[in-house]
């Protein structure tokens, strides 16, 4: 592929009458990656991901995927050939039996995958006589992601796919995400609140708060670059401004003074030291840690 | 069979915690010089990981000397000279590293403050003291 994001959105905007869902929405995914798109609910994900199918239309920037505009009526069509979504609510017919389902999706689709329809049929221990209307949530989730999976698409725009699952199926979806990139050329990219799903299966991550990109990169160099670095004094913690790069919180508690650091610690321990702490603890942030931050910080 | 068990919510970077597994599997002996680490989707699959960061893991380890990629075939642990010095330098700071612990017990140091000692040495905190005796 030429474009080496498959997706990529400079400053999205989105307004709906007085609401504004999405305000500067900047993302890149890495053509192969399994990107996690992080945000609490309503932060406007669902949004986004709407405007990358053409299924709404952006109030301002610009969204393109396989370098093709998302919202141009012709360039759309090609955009959803290529790419296969799987909604939130998992949009199915009900009265259809599985099996009748699988074939009536198939029809629509020439790059149809028959050997993955039956490796997953097999895999996912869908019953292909029941109805779709009885199927548990957890079947339901795994009927949607086999006919997403098995449309040959380029791209899996996935909602939530683990929401309200338990973590037996919820670790079953991921299972199948991960065995499916390492074996198709496919991009991921699925939003979700939970992060200990994007923490697992996730190469690279945003997190959007109140339709604005507040974080994004590899998963790893969030995970290298974040340090969180506590202070003890043995009398009260002085009011000290740190001038050391990329400091995004100082929190003065009694003799504790607390730091997070976006680029490591060393320049911040180097100009701690100055303030001659009795004790200095260096400790890394988890994902969930820097969500709550972020979020936290938007309050 | 080899136990690779990354903690994705640690905070670490996941292929650094496979890289240190992997490492200490030689260490320990188990596994060999000559053997064959999983493939890279086998390993993906099977942690429910990202079949990158595997692949990351690995490159990172045969940038290190510690095993072979061969095109095709799969990777496997280098041959015996490399992993054995590794082996050796390591087992001369594992006793180093015994006896500091032991001494640190000894004096009603807990373990976990053991760890953060060790954590911050590490990180370079204790360059010019600070620290309360």
């Amino acid at each position: 592929m030429a474009d080496p994001f498959v997706v990529e959105t400079v400053d999205l905007r989105k307004r709906y009458g007085d609401v504004e869902a999405l305000r500067g929405l900047n993302l890149r995914v890495p053509a192969g990656s399994i990107f996690g798109f992080l945000g609490r609910n309503g932060a406007g994900k669902t949004t986004a991901m709407k405007i990358l199918l053409g299924m709404t239309r952006p109030t301002g920037g610009h969204a393109r995927v396989f370098g093709l505009t998302a919202g141009s009526s012709g360039e759309g069509v090609d955009i959803r050939r290529r790419a296969a979504f799987v909604s939130e609510d998992k949009s199915l017919y009900d009265s259809m039996d599985v099996g009748t389902m699988v074939r009536f999706t198939a029809s629509f689709f020439p790059r149809w995958r028959a050997d993955l329809e039956r490796q997953y049929l097999r895999l996912f221990e869908l019953p292909p006589h029941a109805t779709v209307k009885s199927l548990s949530r957890g079947m339901r989730t795994r009927l949607a992601l086999l006919l997403a999976l098995c449309r040959g698409a380029e791209l899996l725009l996935l909602d939530e796919p683990t929401s309200g699952l338990d973590p037996a199926a919820t670790e079953h979806v991921l299972q199948a995400l991960v065995a499916h990139v390492a074996e198709e050329a496919t991009t991921v990219f699925f939003s979700s609140h939970q992060i200990a799903d994007v923490d697992q299966i996730a190469d690279h991550v945003a997190i959007i708060e109140r339709g604005r990109t507040a974080i994004s990169g590899a998963l790893d160099d969030l995970r290298r670059d974040y340090r969180r670095i506590q202070l003890v004094f043995d009398e009260a913690a002085p009011e000290a401004t740190f001038t050391a790069p990329g400091i995004s919180h100082v929190r003065r508690s009694g003799r504790v003074l607390t730091l997070l650091s976006t680029a490591g610690a060393e320049q911040v321990v180097d100009e701690a030291r100055a303030l001659a702490p009795a004790s200095m603890d260096v400790f890394p942030v988890s994902l969930k840690e820097i969500f709550l931050e972020t979020v936290d910080a938007e309050e | 069979m080899l136990l690779l068990r990354p903690n994705p919510s640690s905070g670490v970077p996941i292929y650094l915690q496979l890289i240190e597994q992997v490492k200490h599997a030689i260490d320990t002996g188990a596994l060999r010089p000559g053997e064959q680490l999983p493939g890279i989707r086998p390993l993906a699959e099977e942690l429910v990981i990202n079949p990158n960061t595997v692949a990351k893991a690995y490159r990172e380890l045969e940038h290190d000397g510690v095993i072979d990629l061969r095109h095709g075939a799969g990777a496997f642990v280098a041959p015996q000279a490399r992993a054995k010095k590794l082996t050796d330098r390591l087992r001369a700071g594992q006793a180093t590293v015994a006896a500091a612990v032991e001494r640190l017990r000894a004096r009603g140091v807990t373990d976990a403050e053991i760890r953060r000692l060790f954590e911050a040495e590490l990180a370079g905190l204790t360059k010019a003291g600070g620290h309360r005796g």
